[in-house]
């Protein structure tokens, strides 16, 4: 379903993504793992049309993001790691936005946007601007959209970042049941391994770009003699802290390039 | 379709739910009828020109036509900061398509600041020669609208920063204005200037304008439609061009 090849993404002489190779199959659920800055969320940028890969090759589906990017589209839903609401929006209208732009039919954009508004309680407030909303509402509300289509292929960038245990366990819950009873096949990333053994049929860790082991949670165990995927991501990727802040930063560091003089 | 009716709405609540952002941006348009209408009246008016109230009174709608929709393409930069813009360049929807409801939401919303200018202008005093020919006026406003929403498309999927706004403003949306004829008779100018105001489409515009609303033009009217039409077509299709390049 997902086809990577020796996929290379350079920001000027800094290596992103450093020659990177993996399958994910139809029907499966493909976890990254990985610390900040290891170039998640650049991968998942150039799976989804954003980004324009340096070298290297893609396969959606059978589809080049590159060259059929329409085509591409049709294949995949999202949920962004970084906010991408409109905030002078309701959250009623972000939901109908979104359901129009993805073809969903009228009758069945009400229903599910009143399903999943409810699920991820934010129906009593689904009047409301989105720039009136907590960061967690926010992020619930970017997780209820994102399954108010149901795609072949569902991208989750670090979902569960900023959410409360309760909802967590809602979008657990509700991938698996996607992933069961429509076959979507899933790819995400996170930070949290408990959550990743949980949801994962296979993953991949990846550090400094590169993808230092992946396979089942089962096979990195073995491979690395622990008995966690904790102790497994540890031995792969070494136990030195990475910079925590590493994402905020980079939104500082974008609010600052926006408004230098 | 769907796809340009809903983002098109978009711009449309946004504007509608910004009454500080409306009204601050009448202020502009404002000062130059009023300070420049009553202050060069008396010059203009020596000059054998006229009224300089009613000479100006087109060029202030064209001014406010041109800031509005521009600014609704720079708001691309907005989307980007705010992360929205990611939520359409995914989406399963040509992007051409996505730049067009967007392009066209610009449009409206620029058109209806021209109409809320010209009603202030009306209120300041002035008087359009034939109340009949009045509806015209909109042809132009919304040629005027849809030639610069797609110049603000294309300028908004190129800027990054707002470094880049500074210096568009300054180098291109500051010398369409003042090189279109809005402040001034485009008549027995130098022979450079005269060609440079030639090349500005928001020169048609406005002298569409000035020949429907006070009965004096410098080109034939139909052929300001025709540079309009032109114009829109070209603008529109850079912009889809550079909107479909984004990369994020
Ligand atoms: N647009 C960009 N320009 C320059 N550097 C970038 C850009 N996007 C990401 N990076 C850098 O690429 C590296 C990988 O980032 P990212 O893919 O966001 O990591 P992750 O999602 O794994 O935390 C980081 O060092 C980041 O600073
Ligand atoms: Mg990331």
């Amino acid at each position: 379903m997902i086809k990577v090849e020796n996929l290379v993404k350079k920001f000027g002489d800094l290596t992103a993504v450093d020659d990177i190779s993996f399958d994910v199959d139809a029907g499966e659920i493909f976890a990254c793992l990985g610390p900040n800055g290891a170039g998640k969320t650049t991968t998942i940028k150039m799976l989804t049309t954003l980004l324009r890969p340096t070298s290297g090759t893609i396969s959606i589906n059978g589809l080049d993001p590159a060259t059929q990017s329409n085509e591409v589209r049709k294949q995949f839903g999202i949920v962004f790691q970084d906010p991408s609401l409109d905030q002078e929006l309701t959250a009623e209208e972000n939901m109908d936005l979104h359901g129009v732009l993805y073809h969903v039919p009228r009758k069945i954009r009400h229903e599910r946007t009143e399903m999943l508004l409810k699920l991820f309680e934010l129906w009593e407030r689904r009047k409301s601007y989105v720039k009136e909303f907590s960061g967690g509402m926010k992020r619930r509300l970017e997780i209820a959209r994102g399954f108010l289509h149901t795609p072949k292929i569902l991208f989750l960038d670090e979902p569960t970042l900023g959410l409360d245990p309760q909802s967590r366990n809602q979008l657990w819950t509700h991938v698996k049941n996607l992933n069961k009873s429509e076959g979507v096949t899933v790819f995400l990333t996170t930070h949290y391994m408990d959550e990743a053994e949980r949801v994962a049929d296979r993953l991949a860790i990846v550090d400094h770009g590169k993808i230092v082991a992946q396979g089942t949670p089962q096979e990195l165990k073995d491979q690395t003699s622990t008995d966690s995927l904790e102790g497994a991501f540890l031995a792969l990727t070494g136990s030195t802290i990475r910079d925590e802040k590493a994402d905020s930063a980079a939104g500082i560091r974008q609010m600052a390039k926006m408004w230098r003089k | 379709m769907n796809a340009i009716y809903i983002l098109w709405l978009r711009e449309l609540k946004r504007y509608s739910r910004s009454r500080a952002m409306v009204i601050a941006s009448l202020g502009q348009p404002l000062l130059y009828l009023l300070v420049l209408g009553f202050g060069l009246g008396p010059v203009f008016q020596k000059a054998g020109q006229g009224s300089y109230l009613q000479f100006v009174a087109p060029g202030v709608v064209g001014m406010s036509v041109l800031f509005s929709s521009v600014f609704s393409g720079i708001g691309l930069l907005w989307d980007r900061q705010f992360g929205f813009l990611k939520e359409t360049l995914v989406a399963p929807v040509p992007r051409v398509v996505v730049m067009i409801g967007k392009t066209l939401g610009g449009a409206t919303v620029a058109t209806i600041q021209g109409l809320l200018v010209l009603a202030i202008c009306l209120i300041a005093g002035f008087r359009p020669v034939n109340w009949a020919t009045l509806p015209l006026a909109l042809v132009f406003m919304i040629l005027t609208a849809i030639v610069f929403a797609g110049l603000g498309m294309a300028i908004g999927s190129m800027l990054q920063d707002m470094q880049g706004f500074q210096l568009i403003m300054n180098f291109l949306v500051m010398p369409i204005f003042f090189l279109s004829g809005a402040l001034f008779p485009l008549k027995d100018l130098p022979s450079v200037l005269s060609f440079i105001t030639r090349l500005d489409p928001l020169s048609y515009g406005i002298d569409g304008l000035r020949s429907v609303l006070i009965g004096t033009s410098q080109f034939e009217p139909l052929l300001s439609i025709a540079v309009l039409c032109g114009a829109a077509v070209l603008f529109v299709a850079f912009g889809g061009y550079s909107f479909s390049r984004i990369q994020l």
